[in-house]
Protein backbone atom coordinates (compact mmCIF):
# COMPACT_ATOMS: atom_id res chain seq x y z
CA UNK A 1 0.00 0.00 0.00
CA UNK A 2 1.42 3.54 -0.91
CA UNK A 3 0.82 6.71 0.79
CA UNK A 4 -0.51 9.00 1.02
CA UNK A 5 -3.83 7.35 -0.13
CA UNK A 6 -6.19 9.06 -2.45
CA UNK A 7 -9.69 10.14 -0.71
CA UNK A 8 -10.19 12.84 -2.80
CA UNK A 9 -12.00 11.84 -5.98
CA UNK A 10 -14.62 14.59 -5.50
CA UNK A 11 -11.82 16.79 -6.25
CA UNK A 12 -9.87 15.23 -9.25
CA UNK A 13 -9.73 11.56 -10.41
CA UNK A 14 -6.56 10.16 -11.97
CA UNK A 15 -7.42 9.45 -15.75
CA UNK A 16 -8.11 5.92 -16.60
CA UNK A 17 -5.36 4.00 -18.38
CA UNK A 18 -7.69 3.01 -21.19
CA UNK A 19 -8.39 6.85 -21.41
CA UNK A 20 -4.72 7.87 -21.48
CA UNK A 21 -4.11 5.16 -24.65
CA UNK A 22 -7.05 6.79 -26.24
CA UNK A 23 -5.65 10.58 -25.90
CA UNK A 24 -1.98 9.60 -26.71
CA UNK A 25 -3.19 8.40 -29.96
CA UNK A 26 -4.30 12.33 -31.26
CA UNK A 27 -1.41 13.71 -30.65
CA UNK A 28 1.44 12.93 -32.59
CA UNK A 29 1.98 12.98 -36.39
CA UNK A 30 0.88 8.85 -36.83
CA UNK A 31 -2.07 9.58 -34.55
CA UNK A 32 -5.20 11.55 -35.50
CA UNK A 33 -3.77 15.31 -34.47
CA UNK A 34 -5.95 17.24 -37.47
CA UNK A 35 -8.06 20.13 -36.61
CA UNK A 36 -11.03 18.79 -36.66
CA UNK A 37 -13.01 21.73 -38.76
CA UNK A 38 -10.47 20.88 -41.54
CA UNK A 39 -12.77 20.02 -43.91
CA UNK A 40 -10.42 20.16 -46.97
CA UNK A 41 -7.83 16.60 -46.20
CA UNK A 42 -8.09 13.04 -44.66
CA UNK A 43 -6.30 14.64 -41.31
CA UNK A 44 -9.19 16.60 -40.55
CA UNK A 45 -11.91 14.28 -41.50
CA UNK A 46 -10.60 11.46 -39.26
CA UNK A 47 -10.34 14.15 -36.30
CA UNK A 48 -13.64 15.03 -37.03
CA UNK A 49 -14.96 11.30 -36.91
CA UNK A 50 -13.27 10.53 -33.46
CA UNK A 51 -14.46 14.28 -32.12
CA UNK A 52 -17.97 13.13 -33.36
CA UNK A 53 -17.57 9.55 -31.90
CA UNK A 54 -16.65 10.77 -28.32
CA UNK A 55 -19.84 13.12 -28.63
CA UNK A 56 -22.43 9.87 -28.99
CA UNK A 57 -20.34 8.25 -26.11
CA UNK A 58 -20.87 11.17 -23.86
CA UNK A 59 -24.31 11.77 -25.01
CA UNK A 60 -25.31 8.15 -24.19
CA UNK A 61 -24.78 7.97 -20.80
CA UNK A 62 -26.84 10.62 -20.18
CA UNK A 63 -29.48 9.57 -23.10
CA UNK A 64 -29.35 13.03 -24.95
CA UNK A 65 -29.13 13.50 -28.66
CA UNK A 66 -25.48 14.10 -29.77
CA UNK A 67 -26.24 17.62 -31.41
CA UNK A 68 -27.09 18.64 -28.40
CA UNK A 69 -23.71 18.10 -26.62
CA UNK A 70 -21.39 21.36 -26.81
CA UNK A 71 -17.52 21.13 -25.65
CA UNK A 72 -16.39 23.34 -23.46
CA UNK A 73 -12.98 23.97 -21.32
CA UNK A 74 -14.85 21.95 -18.20
CA UNK A 75 -17.87 22.19 -16.20
CA UNK A 76 -16.98 26.17 -14.83
CA UNK A 77 -16.74 26.78 -18.54
CA UNK A 78 -20.41 25.19 -18.86
CA UNK A 79 -21.87 26.46 -15.83
CA UNK A 80 -20.86 29.95 -17.18
CA UNK A 81 -22.24 29.73 -21.05
CA UNK A 82 -25.81 28.24 -19.25
CA UNK A 83 -26.71 30.92 -16.73
CA UNK A 84 -24.80 33.71 -18.44
CA UNK A 85 -26.11 32.58 -21.88
CA UNK A 86 -29.26 32.29 -20.89
CA UNK A 87 -29.54 35.09 -18.83
CA UNK A 88 -28.68 37.41 -22.15
CA UNK A 89 -30.57 35.95 -24.81
CA UNK A 90 -33.92 35.52 -22.48
CA UNK A 91 -33.22 39.69 -20.56
CA UNK A 92 -36.50 40.62 -22.42
CA UNK A 93 -38.74 38.08 -20.79
CA UNK A 94 -37.25 38.62 -16.97
CA UNK A 95 -34.19 39.33 -15.26
CA UNK A 96 -35.29 36.71 -12.43
CA UNK A 97 -33.08 33.74 -11.13
CA UNK A 98 -33.44 31.41 -8.77
CA UNK A 99 -30.74 29.16 -7.78
CA UNK A 100 -29.60 27.33 -4.03
CA UNK A 101 -26.97 28.69 -1.64
CA UNK A 102 -24.67 25.42 -2.17
CA UNK A 103 -24.22 25.44 -5.72
CA UNK A 104 -20.70 25.28 -6.49
CA UNK A 105 -18.91 28.67 -6.85
CA UNK A 106 -19.07 28.92 -11.06
CA UNK A 107 -23.21 28.97 -10.62
CA UNK A 108 -23.07 31.54 -7.52
CA UNK A 109 -20.46 33.59 -9.21
CA UNK A 110 -21.86 34.15 -12.51
CA UNK A 111 -24.93 34.58 -10.81
CA UNK A 112 -23.29 37.67 -8.83
CA UNK A 113 -21.66 38.36 -11.86
CA UNK A 114 -25.64 38.54 -13.37
CA UNK A 115 -26.40 40.89 -10.34
CA UNK A 116 -23.75 43.28 -11.10
CA UNK A 117 -25.56 43.82 -14.71
CA UNK A 118 -28.72 44.03 -13.50
CA UNK A 119 -30.60 40.77 -12.56
CA UNK A 120 -32.14 39.70 -9.63
CA UNK A 121 -31.29 36.33 -8.00
CA UNK A 122 -32.47 34.46 -5.39
CA UNK A 123 -30.66 32.24 -3.56
CA UNK A 124 -32.37 29.41 -1.36
CA UNK A 125 -31.47 28.12 1.73
CA UNK A 126 -31.45 23.84 1.57
CA UNK A 127 -33.60 21.99 4.03
CA UNK A 128 -30.90 20.68 7.47
CA UNK A 129 -30.53 17.52 4.95
CA UNK A 130 -29.04 19.56 2.03
CA UNK A 131 -32.12 18.59 0.20
CA UNK A 132 -34.06 21.41 -1.32
CA UNK A 133 -38.04 21.31 -0.59
CA UNK A 134 -40.14 21.69 -3.53
CA UNK A 135 -42.58 23.60 -2.44
CA UNK A 136 -40.08 26.09 -1.33
CA UNK A 137 -38.37 26.54 -4.57
CA UNK A 138 -42.28 26.99 -6.26
CA UNK A 139 -42.78 29.67 -4.30
CA UNK A 140 -40.38 31.17 -5.49
CA UNK A 141 -41.37 31.33 -8.94
CA UNK A 142 -42.37 34.65 -10.62
CA UNK A 143 -43.64 36.05 -13.76
CA UNK A 144 -39.96 36.97 -14.77
CA UNK A 145 -38.19 34.08 -13.79
CA UNK A 146 -36.26 32.75 -16.41
CA UNK A 147 -33.55 30.41 -15.24
CA UNK A 148 -33.49 28.45 -11.94
CA UNK A 149 -29.79 26.26 -11.62
CA UNK A 150 -29.74 23.80 -8.99
CA UNK A 151 -27.07 21.45 -8.88
CA UNK A 152 -27.65 17.57 -9.45
CA UNK A 153 -25.05 16.37 -6.87
CA UNK A 154 -23.10 18.63 -4.02
CA UNK A 155 -19.77 18.55 -4.34
CA UNK A 156 -18.75 18.43 -1.16
CA UNK A 157 -21.81 16.68 0.64
CA UNK A 158 -22.73 13.97 -1.93
CA UNK A 159 -26.42 14.84 -1.69
CA UNK A 160 -28.64 13.96 -4.94
CA UNK A 161 -31.30 16.69 -5.66
CA UNK A 162 -34.46 15.18 -6.85
CA UNK A 163 -33.82 16.81 -10.63
CA UNK A 164 -36.80 14.60 -12.14
CA UNK A 165 -39.16 16.78 -9.88
CA UNK A 166 -37.64 20.12 -10.37
CA UNK A 167 -37.89 19.77 -14.15
CA UNK A 168 -41.55 18.88 -13.84
CA UNK A 169 -42.08 22.69 -11.75
CA UNK A 170 -39.83 24.63 -14.54
CA UNK A 171 -41.41 23.05 -17.42
CA UNK A 172 -44.93 23.82 -16.08
CA UNK A 173 -43.94 27.65 -15.22
CA UNK A 174 -42.19 27.48 -18.81
CA UNK A 175 -38.71 28.54 -16.59
CA UNK A 176 -35.37 27.16 -17.79
CA UNK A 177 -33.90 24.49 -15.56
CA UNK A 178 -29.95 24.44 -15.79
CA UNK A 179 -28.28 21.41 -13.65
CA UNK A 180 -24.61 21.36 -12.87
CA UNK A 181 -23.81 17.04 -13.41
CA UNK A 182 -19.93 17.69 -12.85
CA UNK A 183 -20.45 15.68 -9.28
CA UNK A 184 -23.28 13.07 -10.94
CA UNK A 185 -21.96 11.79 -14.52
CA UNK A 186 -20.97 8.44 -14.63
CA UNK A 187 -22.02 7.95 -10.89
CA UNK A 188 -26.30 8.70 -10.26
CA UNK A 189 -28.18 7.70 -13.18
CA UNK A 190 -29.40 10.45 -15.79
CA UNK A 191 -31.71 10.37 -18.46
CA UNK A 192 -32.45 13.45 -20.35
CA UNK A 193 -35.52 12.05 -22.54
CA UNK A 194 -36.87 11.22 -19.02
CA UNK A 195 -35.93 14.41 -17.12
CA UNK A 196 -37.15 17.77 -17.81
CA UNK A 197 -33.58 19.18 -17.66
CA UNK A 198 -33.02 21.85 -20.31
CA UNK A 199 -28.88 22.66 -19.75
CA UNK A 200 -26.30 20.24 -17.91
CA UNK A 201 -22.74 20.81 -17.10
CA UNK A 202 -20.40 17.86 -17.50
CA UNK A 203 -16.51 17.71 -16.74
CA UNK A 204 -14.33 14.77 -17.57
CA UNK A 205 -11.66 15.32 -14.66
CA UNK A 206 -14.13 13.81 -12.36
CA UNK A 207 -14.71 10.58 -13.97
CA UNK A 208 -10.88 9.75 -15.07
CA UNK A 209 -10.92 11.74 -17.31
CA UNK A 210 -8.56 14.29 -18.58
CA UNK A 211 -8.85 18.14 -17.08
CA UNK A 212 -9.67 20.97 -19.57
CA UNK A 213 -12.51 19.67 -21.07
CA UNK A 214 -16.29 19.49 -20.24
CA UNK A 215 -19.39 20.10 -22.57
CA UNK A 216 -23.16 22.07 -22.03
CA UNK A 217 -26.12 19.89 -22.67
CA UNK A 218 -28.37 22.03 -24.43
CA UNK A 219 -31.66 20.66 -25.10
CA UNK A 220 -33.09 21.26 -28.64
CA UNK A 221 -36.89 20.46 -27.93
CA UNK A 222 -38.31 22.28 -26.84
CA UNK A 223 -35.36 24.73 -27.99
CA UNK A 224 -33.31 26.60 -25.83
CA UNK A 225 -31.23 29.24 -27.26
CA UNK A 226 -28.00 31.02 -25.47
CA UNK A 227 -26.10 33.76 -26.14
CA UNK A 228 -22.65 32.77 -26.90
CA UNK A 229 -19.74 33.73 -24.36
CA UNK A 230 -17.01 33.29 -26.83
CA UNK A 231 -16.87 34.47 -30.25
CA UNK A 232 -14.60 33.42 -32.82
CA UNK A 233 -15.11 30.80 -35.92
CA UNK A 234 -18.68 29.41 -35.38
CA UNK A 235 -17.27 26.05 -33.82
CA UNK A 236 -20.35 24.26 -32.09
CA UNK A 237 -23.23 25.88 -33.93
CA UNK A 238 -22.14 29.43 -33.26
CA UNK A 239 -22.29 28.61 -28.97
CA UNK A 240 -18.64 28.15 -28.15
CA UNK A 241 -15.79 29.02 -30.61
CA UNK A 242 -12.80 27.95 -30.43
CA UNK A 243 -10.52 25.07 -32.03
CA UNK A 244 -11.46 21.54 -30.21
CA UNK A 245 -9.02 19.68 -28.52
CA UNK A 246 -9.38 16.46 -29.96
CA UNK A 247 -7.39 14.47 -27.62
CA UNK A 248 -8.86 15.96 -24.66
CA UNK A 249 -12.36 15.27 -26.34
CA UNK A 250 -11.66 11.64 -27.05
CA UNK A 251 -10.54 11.29 -23.62
CA UNK A 252 -13.94 12.52 -22.03
CA UNK A 253 -15.79 10.61 -25.00
CA UNK A 254 -14.28 7.23 -23.39
CA UNK A 255 -13.83 7.97 -19.98
CA UNK A 256 -17.98 8.37 -20.17
CA UNK A 257 -18.20 5.26 -22.42
CA UNK A 258 -16.25 3.54 -19.69
CA UNK A 259 -18.55 5.17 -17.28
CA UNK A 260 -21.92 3.85 -18.20
CA UNK A 261 -20.01 0.09 -18.65
CA UNK A 262 -18.70 0.17 -15.40
CA UNK A 263 -21.34 2.51 -13.04
CA UNK A 264 -23.44 0.11 -11.73
CA UNK A 265 -20.74 -2.36 -10.66
CA UNK A 266 -18.07 0.62 -9.47
CA UNK A 267 -21.53 2.55 -7.48
CA UNK A 268 -21.72 -1.28 -5.68
CA UNK A 269 -18.15 -1.79 -4.42
CA UNK A 270 -17.87 2.05 -3.63
CA UNK A 271 -20.66 1.77 -1.59
CA UNK A 272 -19.41 -0.96 0.28
CA UNK A 273 -16.00 0.87 0.66
CA UNK A 274 -17.79 3.92 1.92
CA UNK A 275 -20.20 2.00 4.51
CA UNK A 276 -16.67 -0.23 6.07
CA UNK A 277 -15.59 3.84 6.93
CA UNK A 278 -18.58 4.99 8.25
CA UNK A 279 -19.06 1.71 10.25
CA UNK A 280 -15.42 1.94 11.34
CA UNK A 281 -15.94 5.62 12.69
CA UNK A 282 -19.59 5.82 13.46
CA UNK A 283 -19.16 5.14 17.16
CA UNK A 284 -16.65 7.91 18.09
CA UNK A 285 -18.13 10.14 20.38
CA UNK A 286 -19.91 13.34 18.95
CA UNK A 287 -19.21 12.63 15.43
CA UNK A 288 -21.77 14.28 12.84
CA UNK A 289 -22.78 12.93 9.32
CA UNK A 290 -23.07 16.19 7.45
CA UNK A 291 -25.59 15.54 4.74
CA UNK A 292 -28.63 13.38 3.81
CA UNK A 293 -26.97 9.71 3.63
CA UNK A 294 -30.31 8.14 1.98
CA UNK A 295 -30.58 10.82 -1.20
CA UNK A 296 -26.57 10.15 -1.73
CA UNK A 297 -23.84 9.26 -3.97
CA UNK A 298 -22.00 6.37 -2.64
CA UNK A 299 -18.18 7.46 -2.90
CA UNK A 300 -19.00 10.93 -0.51
CA UNK A 301 -18.86 10.75 3.46
CA UNK A 302 -18.63 14.22 4.71
CA UNK A 303 -18.12 13.89 8.50
CA UNK A 304 -17.74 16.62 11.35
CA UNK A 305 -15.32 15.77 14.67
CA UNK A 306 -16.98 17.98 17.35
CA UNK A 307 -14.23 19.91 19.50
CA UNK A 308 -11.60 18.72 16.98
CA UNK A 309 -10.23 21.42 14.30
CA UNK A 310 -10.67 20.24 10.73
CA UNK A 311 -6.99 21.76 9.80
CA UNK A 312 -5.13 20.33 12.43
CA UNK A 313 -6.79 16.98 11.53
CA UNK A 314 -5.60 17.01 8.30
CA UNK A 315 -2.21 17.93 9.46
CA UNK A 316 -2.32 15.14 11.62
CA UNK A 317 -3.71 12.38 8.82
CA UNK A 318 -0.96 12.66 6.43
CA UNK A 319 -0.93 10.16 5.60
CA UNK A 320 -4.60 10.14 3.47
CA UNK A 321 -5.36 12.90 1.00
CA UNK A 322 -8.72 14.43 2.48
CA UNK A 323 -9.89 17.76 1.66
CA UNK A 324 -11.66 19.44 4.76
CA UNK A 325 -14.86 20.90 2.83
CA UNK A 326 -14.22 24.02 4.75
CA UNK A 327 -11.76 26.36 3.08
CA UNK A 328 -9.62 26.31 5.94
CA UNK A 329 -7.13 24.81 3.65
CA UNK A 330 -7.01 27.67 1.19
CA UNK A 331 -6.12 30.77 1.70
CA UNK A 332 -9.73 31.77 3.47
CA UNK A 333 -10.14 30.53 7.19
CA UNK A 334 -14.26 30.69 6.72
CA UNK A 335 -15.54 27.68 7.51
CA UNK A 336 -17.34 25.66 4.34
CA UNK A 337 -20.41 27.76 3.03
CA UNK A 338 -22.09 24.85 2.30
CA UNK A 339 -22.37 23.13 5.90
CA UNK A 340 -22.69 26.58 7.07
CA UNK A 341 -26.38 26.19 4.76
CA UNK A 342 -27.22 23.79 6.25
CA UNK A 343 -27.32 25.68 9.65
CA UNK A 344 -24.70 23.81 11.13
CA UNK A 345 -22.68 25.43 13.50
CA UNK A 346 -19.34 27.34 13.18
CA UNK A 347 -17.94 24.57 15.36
CA UNK A 348 -18.99 21.65 13.19
CA UNK A 349 -18.33 23.62 9.81
CA UNK A 350 -14.80 23.91 11.02
CA UNK A 351 -14.46 20.12 12.06
CA UNK A 352 -15.78 18.55 8.96
CA UNK A 353 -13.38 16.12 6.90
CA UNK A 354 -14.57 14.80 3.25
CA UNK A 355 -13.57 11.00 2.08
CA UNK A 356 -14.21 10.66 -1.30
CA UNK A 357 -13.39 7.36 -2.44
CA UNK A 358 -13.31 5.81 -6.17
CA UNK A 359 -12.48 3.27 -8.68
CA UNK A 360 -9.31 2.81 -7.51
CA UNK A 361 -9.38 3.19 -3.77
CA UNK A 362 -8.97 -0.72 -1.81
CA UNK A 363 -10.94 -2.00 1.21
CA UNK A 364 -6.98 -2.27 2.88
CA UNK A 365 -6.62 1.45 2.26
CA UNK A 366 -10.13 2.06 4.14
CA UNK A 367 -9.24 0.00 7.07
CA UNK A 368 -5.70 1.97 7.54
CA UNK A 369 -7.57 5.43 7.14
CA UNK A 370 -10.12 4.29 10.12
CA UNK A 371 -7.03 3.61 12.37
CA UNK A 372 -5.25 6.70 11.63
CA UNK A 373 -8.58 9.03 12.01
CA UNK A 374 -9.27 7.37 15.40
CA UNK A 375 -5.74 7.41 16.71
CA UNK A 376 -5.60 11.09 16.10
CA UNK A 377 -8.92 12.31 16.73
CA UNK A 378 -8.10 11.22 20.55
CA UNK A 379 -4.98 13.13 20.58
CA UNK A 380 -6.18 16.32 19.00
CA UNK A 381 -8.89 15.64 21.78
CA UNK A 382 -6.57 15.16 24.36
CA UNK A 383 -5.16 18.94 23.13
CA UNK A 384 -8.55 20.45 23.18
CA UNK A 385 -10.19 22.62 25.64
CA UNK A 386 -13.64 22.19 24.07
CA UNK A 387 -13.32 18.51 24.49
CA UNK A 388 -12.40 19.23 27.93
CA UNK A 389 -14.88 21.91 29.09
CA UNK A 390 -17.20 19.22 27.02
CA UNK A 391 -16.60 16.33 29.18
CA UNK A 392 -16.90 18.42 32.88
CA UNK A 393 -20.31 19.12 31.20
CA UNK A 394 -20.07 23.04 30.35
CA UNK A 395 -22.08 24.27 27.61
CA UNK A 396 -19.78 25.92 25.43
CA UNK A 397 -22.73 28.25 23.93
CA UNK A 398 -22.96 29.60 28.02
CA UNK A 399 -19.69 30.96 27.25
CA UNK A 400 -19.27 34.69 26.05
CA UNK A 401 -16.48 34.18 23.56
CA UNK A 402 -14.53 36.91 22.23
CA UNK A 403 -15.08 37.08 18.69
CA UNK A 404 -11.69 37.77 16.99
CA UNK B 1 0.06 24.66 3.40
CA UNK B 2 3.36 23.84 3.71
CA UNK B 3 3.84 24.09 7.35
CA UNK B 4 7.65 25.01 9.22
CA UNK B 5 9.54 21.94 10.34
CA UNK B 6 9.48 24.04 13.82
CA UNK B 7 5.76 24.23 13.19
CA UNK B 8 5.55 20.31 12.46
CA UNK B 9 7.93 19.59 15.76
CA UNK B 10 5.84 21.10 17.75
CA UNK B 11 2.66 20.25 16.42
CA UNK B 12 3.75 16.19 16.73
CA UNK B 13 5.36 16.96 19.77
CA UNK B 14 3.82 19.29 21.53
CA UNK B 15 5.02 20.81 24.83
CA UNK B 16 3.44 21.33 28.31
CA UNK B 17 -0.08 19.86 27.45
CA UNK B 18 -2.30 19.90 30.83
CA UNK B 19 -4.38 21.56 33.26
CA UNK B 20 -4.06 23.21 36.41
CA UNK B 21 -6.28 24.09 39.60
CA UNK B 22 -7.57 27.35 38.19
CA UNK B 23 -9.12 27.96 41.50
CA UNK B 24 -5.36 27.80 42.91
CA UNK B 25 -4.17 31.64 44.42
CA UNK B 26 -0.88 30.88 42.56
CA UNK B 27 -2.33 29.76 38.96
CA UNK B 28 -3.21 32.60 36.37
CA UNK B 29 -5.68 31.06 33.38
CA UNK B 30 -6.01 32.44 29.79
CA UNK B 31 -8.23 31.33 27.64
CA UNK B 32 -8.80 33.60 24.32
CA UNK B 33 -10.30 33.03 20.31
CA UNK B 34 -13.99 31.70 20.02
CA UNK B 35 -14.62 28.38 18.84
CA UNK B 36 -16.78 29.62 15.90
CA UNK B 37 -13.60 30.76 14.63
CA UNK B 38 -11.73 27.94 14.85
CA UNK B 39 -9.22 28.76 17.20
CA UNK B 40 -9.27 28.86 21.41
CA UNK B 41 -6.33 28.75 23.47
CA UNK B 42 -6.06 27.85 27.13
CA UNK B 43 -3.11 28.51 28.99
CA UNK B 44 -2.04 28.82 32.63
CA UNK B 45 0.71 29.57 34.59
CA UNK B 46 1.99 28.97 38.22
CA UNK B 47 3.90 31.66 39.99
CA UNK B 48 6.15 31.44 42.79
CA UNK B 49 6.39 34.18 45.44
CA UNK B 50 9.28 35.81 43.66
CA UNK B 51 6.84 36.74 40.99
CA UNK B 52 8.28 34.00 38.52
CA UNK B 53 6.19 31.40 36.36
CA UNK B 54 7.43 28.20 37.45
CA UNK B 55 5.19 26.29 34.90
CA UNK B 56 2.89 26.71 32.63
CA UNK B 57 0.19 24.38 30.71
CA UNK B 58 -1.96 24.47 27.30
CA UNK B 59 -4.45 23.10 25.57
CA UNK B 60 -5.59 24.67 22.25
CA UNK B 61 -8.40 24.16 19.89
CA UNK B 62 -7.41 25.38 16.26
CA UNK B 63 -4.92 24.33 13.18
CA UNK B 64 -1.46 23.55 13.84
CA UNK B 65 -0.04 26.82 13.73
CA UNK B 66 -2.45 27.65 16.80
CA UNK B 67 -1.09 24.51 18.48
CA UNK B 68 2.50 25.20 17.92
CA UNK B 69 2.65 28.63 18.86
CA UNK B 70 0.77 27.91 22.46
CA UNK B 71 3.33 25.03 22.72
CA UNK B 72 6.31 27.62 21.85
CA UNK B 73 4.50 30.39 24.12
CA UNK B 74 4.81 28.14 27.59
CA UNK B 75 8.65 26.91 27.40
CA UNK B 76 9.11 30.59 26.82
CA UNK B 77 8.02 31.96 29.58
CA UNK B 78 8.89 29.23 31.91
CA UNK B 79 11.43 30.70 34.43
CA UNK B 80 10.27 34.65 33.38
CA UNK B 81 9.08 37.06 35.85
CA UNK B 82 5.50 38.41 34.52
CA UNK B 83 6.90 41.58 33.49
CA UNK B 84 9.34 39.57 31.33
CA UNK B 85 6.18 37.15 29.80
CA UNK B 86 4.26 40.22 29.34
CA UNK B 87 7.15 41.84 27.12
CA UNK B 88 6.63 38.40 24.64
CA UNK B 89 5.43 40.05 21.16
CA UNK B 90 3.38 38.13 19.07
CA UNK B 91 5.72 38.82 15.84
CA UNK B 92 8.50 37.14 18.11
CA UNK B 93 6.56 33.77 17.65
CA UNK B 94 5.67 34.57 14.47
CA UNK B 95 9.28 35.17 13.77
CA UNK B 96 10.55 31.96 15.54
CA UNK B 97 7.73 29.62 13.62
CA UNK B 98 8.09 31.17 10.45
CA UNK B 99 4.66 31.35 10.35
CA UNK B 100 2.99 32.81 7.06
CA UNK B 101 0.47 35.99 6.83
CA UNK B 102 -2.40 34.00 6.81
CA UNK B 103 -1.20 32.50 10.35
CA UNK B 104 -0.13 35.70 12.01
CA UNK B 105 -3.64 35.58 13.85
CA UNK B 106 -2.72 32.59 15.72
CA UNK B 107 0.38 33.68 16.91
CA UNK B 108 -1.15 37.16 17.68
CA UNK B 109 -3.62 34.54 19.74
CA UNK B 110 -0.72 33.83 22.19
CA UNK B 111 0.06 36.86 23.25
CA UNK B 112 -3.34 37.54 23.68
CA UNK B 113 -3.37 34.37 25.90
CA UNK B 114 -0.57 34.90 28.42
CA UNK B 115 -1.59 38.83 28.53
CA UNK B 116 -4.92 37.09 29.90
CA UNK B 117 -3.39 34.56 32.18
CA UNK B 118 -1.11 37.03 33.71
CA UNK B 119 -3.97 39.47 34.59
CA UNK B 120 -6.04 36.58 35.78
CA UNK B 121 -3.54 36.17 38.25
CA UNK B 122 -2.66 39.40 39.32
CA UNK B 123 -6.50 40.01 39.72
CA UNK B 124 -6.22 37.08 42.36
CA UNK B 125 -3.75 39.02 44.17
CA UNK B 126 -4.83 42.26 44.35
Amino acid sequence: MKTPIYFDYSATTPVDPRVAEKMCSCLTADGTFGNPASRSHQFGWEADAAVEQARKDVAALVNADPREIVWTSGATESDNLAIKGVAHFYQKKGKHIITCKTEHKAVLDSCRQLEREGFEVTYMDPEPSGLIDLDKLKAQFRDDTILVSIMHVNNEIGVIQDIRAIGELTREHKIIFHVDAAQSAGKAPIDLQDMKVDLMSFSAHKIYGPKGIGALYVRRKPRIRLEAQMHGGGHERGMRSGTLATHQIVGMGEAFRLAGEEMAADNERIRMLRDRLLDGLKDIEEVYINGDMEHRVPHNLNISFNFVEGESLIMALKDLAVSSGSACTSSSLEPSYVLRALGRNDELAHSSLRFSMGRFTTEEEIDFAIEKIRANIDKLRDLSPLWEMFKDGIDLNSIEWAAH
Amino acid sequence: MAYSDKVIDHYENPRNVGNMDKDDSNVGTGMVGAPACGDVMRLQIKVNDEGVIEDAKFKTYGCGSAIASSSLLTEWVKGKSLEEAAQIKNSEIAEELELPPVKIHCSVLAEDAIKAAIDNYKGKKS
